[in-house]
Formats: C-alpha cells, structure tokens, sequence
C-alpha cells in the first residue's frame, strides 16, 4: 500500500523525500563528497597556511612543486606515507596508536552537523545540504569537539616522554578551561533562536539579522575560545615549538603525525564553520527568505554554498593571519584570561541578554529590525566598556609593568607568609 | 661593564591587548599584501656578490695557455691552513714551473692570503660559490682544474682604496 503523503512527496521535489532507500543512498553520497572535499580543502589549507605565512613575512612560499606551489600538500602527502614510523622503546603501543586516530575522528565529525547551502530540489524529493540534519545539532557539535582533547592527551601519555606529557597536560588543562566560555558564549545564541538546530539558528539570523550583531560579546568569547580550543596561535600551548620541542606529537612520524596535522586544520575549518553558522548567518542569501522556506532551486543552492564558502574562507584566513601576528601566550595568561576574565564576561552576558530579550518580548517587539538594532545598541555599549575600559593591563597581564604601591604591598604579604620566607626551607 | 637594560616605564593601566593586536595585525595585512618580497629565486635569480668575494681558486694563465705560476713556493708557505700542494719542476730553460699544484678546496679556509702572496698574479681566490660534488676527492683541484676555471677572480682589498670605489 501506498501512503499518499508519500506520493505527495514523490511528486512535488520541495517536500524532503520519503522512503529510506533515498534518504540512504543520498547520506552515503553526500558522505563521499563532502569527505573528499574536506580532506582536499585540509591538504590545501596545509599550503595556504605556508603561503600567507611566508606573505607575511615577506617571502614567496612554496612555489617549486607544481604551478606556484599548489601541488605541495600531495609531495608533502606522499612524503608521509612512504616515512618510516617509528616507534619510541617506552612508548605505550596501543594507546600510541590509538591517539591519532581518536585526534582525527572527532575533528572530521563535527563537521556532518553544519549546513553549508540551501536545499535543493531533485527528483527524488529536497536533499538538505547536510550530512545529518541531527535535531541536537549544536549540542552534537559541542559533546563531539571536546572528544578531541583524549587524542592528544593520550598521545603525550602513551609517548612517554617529558615533553609530550607536559604539552597532553597543558592540552587538557586549556581545552577543558575554554571549553566552558565556549559552551557559554554560544547559550545567547541558543536564547535568541529557541532552538539547538544549526538549521534553526541560520533561520534565525534570516530574519533577526546577524549575530555578531545582535552578540557582539559572545562573538569575541567564541571567537577566542575557538583558538584556544583548535590549539592555534596565540594558544599553541600544547606544541610551543621553543618550550617543549613539539609538545605531545614529539614522538609520532610520517603518517599519524599527518593524521595529528590533519585534526588540527579540521578543527580549525570546524571552528570556522561554527563561528559563520552561529554568528555570520551560515549560507544564508541575504535580502531574501527563498532559502530558508523555499521554493527552492538549484541556483539558490550554489548562490548560498559560494556565500558559506567565502565566510569560511575569511574565517579560515583570519586563523592563519593572527597566527603570523600574535605571540604564544605565557601559561598564566592563559588561565588567568580563560577564568577571570572570560568565564565571568560569558556568564555576565549571558544575564544581559536573557534580560534584554525579556524586556524586548514584554515590551512586544518581535523579531526583526528594531529587536536587532536595540540589541546592537546594547552591545556597543558593552564592547565600549570591555575594550575601553575593562582591557588595560587586565584581559592579559603584561611581562613587565609598574605596580602600584598597594599591589606590591599586597604581594609582599604573600610572600611574607609562604613557609619560605618563615624559614620553612633553610 | 655590566650591560644596561633599557626598561620603560609603562604603568600598567596603559597596556592595552585589544589595541596591541590591532595594531599587530594591521602590520602583518601591510606586508601581506606588500607585492616586494625579499626572497631570491635561486636557481633562476642569483645574488650579486661582492667584488670582494673569496671562493673556489682559480690559476691565470700566460697568452700560450700555460699557467703562470712560477712554483716558487710562497703560497704553501703563507696558506694558514695547509691545503696547497706545490712540487716545482723546471724545464730546459731553467724556468720553474709546478709539477703538480694541488688545493684541497675542503681544508681552504678562502682567506685568499695565497692570491695576496703571489708574484706572479697568478693563484687567484674566485667570485664562485657553487662547487658541489659528489665526492671528497672532487674537492681537490689539481692545476688542470685550476687553470680551466672561468669564473671571475676576487678583487684584493687594496689599502689606497678602502671602500672599492
């Protein structure tokens, strides 16, 4: 017998299809093509990150292999296949092993849940552009990436070396102190849309206006704690090359360093495409609603991919060009930054905005324009006050400055009171 | 005398991140898109080295093709580092010439001392820096080899003038 919902279905292509063996033969498809694109777009990025690196600096780059260098990530491919993995006599096997793998899977995975186009109509019903369209999306996205710090502190375990113990421990000890601001910044996201659907959110941002917007602050948290989260500069903690040699992939060779390597430009791509779907209106055709509720049609879909792909692009720049600019941060900046100053910011904000939206939804001002413009003017009084105000000497504690008298008072009791200076170590 | 390290006073309310960054980053877009770069292509594109360049030697020969050495001994002598092999000859006429003139390229250290010595002009320091080989005994240089090498020889620093003008 046949459901005449699914005939209905079967005949108008703006209805998502029925039947499993659509839904089935479509999610294997689109598995192969967006794993085949992200694995290409990491070895390119590979490249690009050498490339404005070396821009930066005044250099040219690779340039030698293939026309101006873009061949580069298959030598460097085929470089790590044919290398020698070696094994270090103390090393931990399985768990040496296993680490890589457990870095690179999470960081792939994340990306299954993001949106990046417009539905498009086909002949067996709407494909979503989308591996899985999970309901729990953004939660999804969040119980995922954290799965990604056991990789490397189980390679800095199982290595059994200084070193990389010391990068596994920092790893752990960054990821789980910004993992909280970043779960933080995004609950005003989640206030503003009513819902954990990426699908949802974008929507949102449709009608609502941009986030960065309508957020600023939740933005910037994310924005850092996403660096934090991906190990990138100014947050490479966990590597710092003058530190600890190369932190806790010291050990590893040839092909599962690469998989280490891969995870971290996956992840930079994940953390990429969560700041434009959460905060830059993902692949949202501005100026019209025909992408979010249809009709839909196929140059639609390749209109918002090309405008998902430019914000993406941008975001994955922006990662390189802060780390050719910044410098690693000291290990107590870095928690003093994650705990005193970002956790209370997030969890300030995030009373600012639920109150905002209440007097917003009381005074009976819907989504739209002026719901957005009152926000935005909330949130350039508050950035005023974070980067006027709040940010001297105190985002980041500077190496050197002059203390004042009761500072140096206060720290002087300290000291007083350590058993070192009570002759506890003499 | 202790070296001084210059500290500025700068009270802590002054020291801004955000700013910092800013500006930081400004300066990097700057040379991003800065189109001068500094790199030599190599291969293709090489430096212009200095007159004074000290390299691989090469032996001047007289207008018959003959190297103009007259084996008289002075740059074994004066060579800091003993890489000059030098066994004098002399024909019929009683001239002196070098039976075998060897320079072990690896023990030089091209402080170009044999060029500055020589009588006869003829022992030079080069303006050359490629001289790989795939072998130690490549690096010897016997006088055939010597005498065959084309490149330009290295301009002496002359007291009169310092600056090469």
């Amino acid at each position: 017998m046949i459901e005449p919902l699914a005939l209905l279905q079967l005949v108008n292509p703006q209805l998502p299809p029925s039947g499993t063996g659509v839904f089935v033969i479509a999610t294997i498809v689109k598995m192969l093509i967006v794993f085949t694109i992200y694995m290409v777009g990491v070895a390119l990025l590979t490249l690009a990150e050498r490339k404005i690196s070396a821009w930066i600096q005044d250099r040219h780059g690779p340039n030698r292999v293939g026309p101006s260098g873009l061949l580069q990530p298959a030598a460097d491919g085929l470089k790590n296949f044919m290398k020698e993995e070696t094994y270090p006599e103390a090393a931990y096997k399985p768990l040496f092993i296993l680490a890589p793998i457990l870095s690179f899977i999470p960081a792939l995975t994340t990306w299954v849940v993001i949106p990046f186009g417009a539905p498009f109509p086909t002949r067996w019903g709407r494909m979503d552009l989308v591996v899985a369209d999970l309901p729990v999306g953004f939660l999804f996205i969040l119980a995922i990436s954290s799965l990604g710090v056991y990789g490397i502190v189980l390679a800095g375990w199982a290595s059994n070396n200084k070193y990389a113990l010391l990068g596994g421990l920092r790893s752990s000890a960054q990821m789980i102190s910004y993992e909280i601001s970043l779960g933080l910044s995004t609950i005003p996201v989640l206030l503003l849309a009513g819902n954990v659907t990426l699908g949802a959110i974008i929507t949102q941002q449709a009608y609502g206006g941009w986030n960065v917007v309508n957020l600023t602050i939740a933005f910037f948290i994310f924005l850092v704690a996403a660096f934090a989260e991906t190990n990138r500069l100014p947050f490479d903690l966990p590597e710092a090359e003058s530190e600890l040699i190369a932190g806790y992939h010291t050990e590893y060779s040839a092909m599962k360093f690469s998989l280490f390597f891969i995870a971290e430009y996956a992840n930079m791509v994940t953390a990429s495409a969560l700041m434009v779907t959460l905060f830059f209106g993902g692949y949202d055709v501005p100026f019209t609603p025909r992408d979010n509720i249809g009709p839909f049609s196929g140059w639609l879909t390749i209109l918002s991919v090309l405008i998902f792909f430019a914000k993406l692009l941008f975001f994955l720049f922006f990662f390189m060009w802060v780390r050719w600019t910044l410098p690693r941060f000291r290990y107590d900046q870095l928690m003093s930054l994650g705990w005193k100053f970002m956790l209370p910011l997030a969890l300030a904000y995030i009373i600012v905005i639920a109150a905002v939206v209440l007097v917003l939804d009381a005074a009976g001002i819907t989504r739209g324009a002026m719901h957005s413009s009152i926000l935005g003017a909330v949130n350039v009084v508050i950035v005023m006050i974070v980067f006027a105000i709040l940010d001297h000497g105190r985002i980041i504690s500077p190496a050197y400055g002059r203390i004042d008298a009761a500072r140096l008072a206060r720290l002087r009791g300290v000291a007083g009171r350590s058993p070192l200076a009570s002759g506890g170590v003499r | 005398m202790p070296i001084t390290v210059k500290v500025l006073d700068r009270p802590i309310e002054d020291v801004s991140y955000v700013k910092a960054t800013l500006k930081g980053m400004a300066l990097t877009l700057k040379h991003l898109v800065n189109p001068h770069k500094v790199t030599v292509q190599y291969p293709e594109e090489k430096w212009q080295i200095s007159p004074r360049w000290r390299g691989t030697h090469r032996m001047l020969t007289t207008e018959t093709g003959k190297a103009k050495c007259v084996a008289c001994g002075l740059c074994p002598t004066v060579c800091p580092a003993n890489c000059i092999k030098l066994v004098p000859g002399e024909d019929e006429e009683g001239n002196r010439y070098p039976l075998i003139f060897e320079i072990d390229e690896f023990r030089c250290i091209f402080c170009g001392y044999c060029q500055e010595v020589c009588p006869e002009e003829a022992i030079h320091v080069g303006r050359h820096y490629e001289n790989a080989e795939y072998s130690r005994e490549g690096f010897v240089y016997d006088l055939e080899r010597l005498t065959a090498q084309t490149h330009p020889v290295c301009e002496m620093w002359d007291p009169e003038d310092p600056r090469g003008e």
